[in-house]
């Protein structure tokens, strides 16, 4: 986590001098960074304790997200290495704010404290407001930088007042500690305590984009550059998943039958309306963030039936992960310059033509967000549902797999577009010659392939993650009450 | 040598689709894929050779772990069921890339072998899998080629057609997925062991509601693939839009798929609520051939016929499957394979008179017999068979459903005999307006006649109706003890039934546990 921190305070001032329109070796720097604190997150597997005298949780499942999120990461700063230049970003404030935003992620993802968690989110979400307004000159750009900061800032205190009421309630902010107060019923009161809950909720609903809390996702997505929308639709949400996951999964998880009916609510929710509103969506982004919402749902279901699911959840942010970069990635490739938030599906017309390639990684891509097997969606949906299915939310089950068959229809109409359609040539371009990109978009097919086909050692450590938290956190319950 | 043969039929299809995609020229494409689609058409029948037909079990198993905290494994496995299937797909799928060469796929040639052969991957994968994921892996799998055939080398309103197909199919499987997962559920928490396993999975016991809701999501996917009145909305359309050699596959192996689930699946797995439910299904499949036959028999498109005609005809094969007796199920299992081949045959000649005159409309032709003698007396015989004159292959699956179905009840048959004569109807009426009578358009004076291709393509479809409709006893004797054992739990559980209503008595001096259990099917698991 510190190689990040130093690492994006170099790329910054190593961009001091650097001509916007030539970034790119700034982008090869903090990839060079980022690679470096990957191999050193390696190291954290497998371990049980906690550093900085309990706020930062060095466990797998730490591990587990600091390597999904380092990986994305990764993955958006190659795909931004042409792009920057030719928008005209500033090199060194854009990469440094990528970096500055995973490391904000990876102290969420291992935060031992509800304070942290807080921390790891602003840090994160500051540098993505920004990030979302980067292309200074494009008004929709501005727009969804504004959108997204007034938004998020009013759902971050939201965020604080719930992490006040529950300190109030148990009297610690501790994860563990947590846990064990609740599960011996010494709170004060539930009257602290669900309001608190309810707050929480409400702080991270937004950041994941469930319903009602969504409204933001759209706009925002669209107007963002794109590197940076794919930025958040995955490693944002990787982050909030990862706190979500450590505080109702693990501290909340005593108090669940209180907030876990509400969350299977928000979780049909959000998968219907997502699914729903993406049928009617022409604008390919718009289309993408309505399925990131439907998304959220999903795995919002595997919120609600508890820690049973724990493994299952994390497995699907990794297969949802590597397939929306991809996509963002195909999207980023056939966008004209200049142009952020117009992309259009019927731009994508006659891609199989065009750029049998790319149609083909779009085709892996989408097939994967729809659940088709062999690939990584399916078998994250299936892990997902199975795990559901096993603590009894056979109801919530079935929706989901009814949305999956909705969702079919527009991740379908891409393909339509790209094989059976002709002449979007007018609308979208495609460029030769970006090896960054391409190599992004090949890793990620690549990727959503072989995880989908062989997902059992991916399976294993997710499970392995979750547990390696649940068993830290209540080693430290334990250590702490004597 | 032998014990991987299974995994090679499979893959090897999905080799050669990757193949495809490196050829350059066009000619080098098509040559190819045919050439390459007798591989696993070879292997098939190596497999028949060694096939041993006295066993009712999986031949040539081959089993390995793959997803082991899900209890997931690489099951596959062949018996007397699979077996014909696994052979008309090979078949079905080297002539239709035979004939595809010809002239009737012009634009992007590479693709459409490609997808042809994954498609091929996916549909032996489906017939041989044991274990219940792996079947749903390669069910949903399917879907994709097929959607692409129809919708880039499709006709007319091809992309509504491919996207209904595929929404249709989705929803039913999607649910059937939901079974699945409560059906393993289940089976862990009674047998305390996590598997998709076929064979473990027969022996969990349910409550009455919920086999019942189990039973109905399977049923459901499998009802919409065969397609079974209502569900049948989306056939009409993608096999009137599908290119020719999309039609045949569809037609021709695709359908069977839904039967076939009925009978490795949904009957087994839950044999009570099959019971109760057959006079349903026994119902509906007898208005579907009704239902077909008369919409076929007003269809100006003679692709849209044939199509109906399907519908149709696997009403018949429904019928004989839920007879539950051996006439019945190996009437329709027969009768699987005749359709497959005669309405197979039926697209193919379809597909050579709209690739002459670009329409399909039975009004735009007329006295066709004076100009193109070989095709009119092919298409009498593919005709003939279809209708189930005795000597072609048609008329022994029909006559040993409508057995089987007799032996049920008297009633439902007569129906059923209604259906073959509509069945003459249409397909002879339509046969008269398009070869007999004097030639009304003046176009189809210079209509050319076969190509030697097309010939080719032709004479082992006659030569299988000829061979299954004069030689039936050879398949049917494979398929018996598969058959039978298959079926053997619906057996016991009918006789428990009859013996529960007839004294009381008795059933009460049985075992507790042989009361409310089921025993797992005996000497099943051939590891």
């Amino acid at each position: 986590m510190a190689v990040v921190a130093i690492g994006a305070i170099v790329v910054l001032l190593a961009g001091v001098h650097v001509d916007d329109s030539d970034s790119d070796g700034l982008g090869w720097l903090a990839i060079a960074t980022l690679f470096l604190a990957l191999l050193l997150t390696f190291g954290i597997f497998g371990q049980t304790g906690f550093t900085f005298a309990g706020a930062i949780a060095m466990d797998s499942f730490t591990a587990y997200f600091d390597v999904v999120v380092l990986l994305a990461t990764m993955m958006t700063v190659l795909m931004s290495i042409d792009y920057a230049g030719r928008n005209r970003m500033p090199g060194a404030e854009y990469y440094s704010l990528i970096m500055f935003s995973a490391l904000g992620m990876m102290m969420m993802a291992g935060a031992g404290d509800l304070i942290v968690i807080f921390i790891g989110l602003e840090t994160m979400s500051i540098a993505v407001y920004v990030l979302a307004g980067m292309a200074r000159r494009d008004p929709k750009s501005n727009e969804a930088a504004i959108k997204y900061f007034l938004l998020g800032a009013f759902s971050t205190g939201f965020l604080l007042y719930g992490i006040a009421l529950i300190y109030g309630a148990t009297g610690t902010i501790k994860i563990g500690p947590l846990a064990a107060a609740i599960a011996s019923g010494s709170m004060n009161s539930n009257a602290l305590l669900l309001p608190g809950v309810g707050l929480l909720l409400i702080g991270f609903g937004f950041k994941v984009a469930a319903v009602p809390f969504h409204m933001w996702a759209p706009d925002v997505y669209e107007g963002a550059p794109t590197p940076v929308t794919a930025f958040m639709a995955v490693g944002v949400k990787l982050a909030a998943f990862a706190g979500l996951l450590r505080v109702f999964l693990i501290a909340l998880g005593p108090a669940a039958v209180h907030w876990s009916l509400v969350v299977a609510v928000i979780a049909a929710l959000t998968m219907t309306v997502g699914n729903l509103l993406a049928v009617v969506q022409s604008g390919i982004k718009r289309m993408l963030a309505y399925s990131a919402i439907a998304h959220a749902g999903y795995l919002l279901v595997g919120v609600a039936a508890g820690a049973g699911s724990g493994g299952a959840i994390l497995y699907y942010l990794l297969a949802y992960s590597v397939a929306n970069l991809g996509a963002f990635g195909v999207v980023l490739a056939i966008e004209r310059t200049g142009e952020i938030g117009s992309g259009k599906i019927s731009g994508l017309r006659g891609l199989s033509s065009r750029s049998p390639m790319l149609a083909a990684a779009m085709t892996v891509f989408m097939l994967s967000l729809t659940g088709v097997p062999p690939l990584a969606g399916f078998a994250g949906k299936f892990y997902l549902f199975n795990a559901a299915l096993n603590q009894g939310y056979t109801g919530l089950v079935i929706i989901g797999v009814l949305n999956s068959a909705v969702s079919a229809y527009y991740y379908f109409s891409v393909l339509v577009a790209m094989y059976m359609q002709e002449g979007g040539a007018e609308e979208s371009e495609v460029r030769r010659a970006r090896p960054a990109l391409a190599a992004a978009i090949g890793i990620a097919a690549l990727a959503t392939i072989a995880i989908g086909m062989f997902p059992q050692s991916y399976i294993a450590s997710a499970e392995n993650a979750f547990h390696s938290a649940a068993i830290t956190e209540t080693q430290r319950a334990v250590s702490l009450a004597q | 040598m032998s014990s991987n043969v299974l995994s090679v039929l499979i893959f090897l299809p999905l080799v050669g689709a990757g193949l495809m995609l490196m050829l350059r020229s066009e000619r080098a494409t098509w040559n190819a894929a045919f050439l390459f689609s007798l591989i696993p058409l070879a292997v098939s029948f190596w497999v028949y050779s060694q096939f041993n037909p006295s066993n009712g079990n999986y031949q040539f198993v081959e089993s390995h772990e793959w997803i082991p905290s899900m209890g997931i494994s690489y099951h596959i496995g062949l018996d007397g069921i699979s077996l014909f299937l696994v052979l008309l797909t090979t078949i079905l799928i080297s002539l239709a890339l035979l004939y595809s060469g010809g002239g009737d796929i012009t634009e992007r040639p590479r693709e459409f072998c490609f997808f042809m052969l994954m498609l091929e991957s996916g549909l032996l994968g489906a017939l041989l899998a044991v274990d219940v994921f792996l079947f749903y892996v390669f069910w949903e799998v399917m879907l994709i080629p097929m959607y692409f055939l129809i919708g880039i080398w499709g006709h007319g309103r091809k992309v509504y057609a491919a996207i209904k197909f595929v929404l249709f199919t989705m929803v039913g499987s999607l649910l059937m997925l939901v079974a699945i997962l409560y059906l393993v559920y289940s089976a862990r928490v009674h047998f305390d062991r996590l598997s998709f396993d076929l064979p473990l999975l027969y022996g969990v016991p349910f409550t009455r509601t919920e086999a019942r809701w189990l039973f109905a999501a399977f049923a459901l996917a499998f009802a919409i693939k065969v397609p079974m009145w209502p569900l049948h909305t989306w056939l009409p359309d993608a096999h009137t839009e599908a290119p020719t050699a999309g039609s045949v596959i569809l037609a021709g192996v695709m359908l069977k798929m839904g039967a076939y689930g009925f009978i490795r699946f949904a009957i087994p797995l839950f044999p009570e609520v099959a019971i109760e439910a057959a006079p349903l299904f026994m119902t509906l499949a007898i208005i579907g051939i009704i239902f077909g036959a008369l919409v076929a028999m007003i269809q100006p498109d003679l692709k849209r016929l044939v199509a109906y005609s399907s519908v149709s005809h696997l009403g018949f094969v429904m019928l004989g499957i839920f007879a539950f007796n051996p006439q019945g199920v190996e009437g329709a299992l027969y009768q699987m394979l005749n359709h497959g081949v005669s309405t197979g045959g039926l697209f193919l000649l379809v597909g050579m008179l709209y690739l002459r005159r670009h329409t399909r409309e039975i009004s735009e032709f007329g006295g066709l017999w004076h100009r193109v003698p070989v095709y009119a007396s092919i298409f009498m015989v593919v005709m003939l068979s279809s209708i189930g004159l005795p000597g072609l292959n048609g008329f022994v699956g029909e006559f040993l459903i409508m057995l089987g179905a007799f032996l049920k009840t008297g009633y439902w048959t007569a129906f059923a005999v209604a259906g073959v004569i509509l069945g003459a109807l249409y397909m002879l009426w339509a046969y008269e307006r398009v070869m007999f009578g004097p030639i009304t358009k003046a176009v189809n004076e210079t209509i050319r006649d076969l190509t030697p291709r097309e010939v080719a393509v032709m004479v082992p479809v006659i030569g299988l109706m000829i061979l299954m409709g004069f030689f039936p006893r050879t398949i049917l004797g494979t398929m018996e003890p598969s058959i039978d054992l298959t079926f053997q739990r619906v057996r016991t559980m009918q006789a428990r039934l009859e013996s529960h209503h007839s004294s009381p008595q008795l059933a009460a001096l049985l075992p507790a546990s042989q009361r409310v259990e089921m025993e797992p099917r005996t000497g099943a698991t051939a590891q």
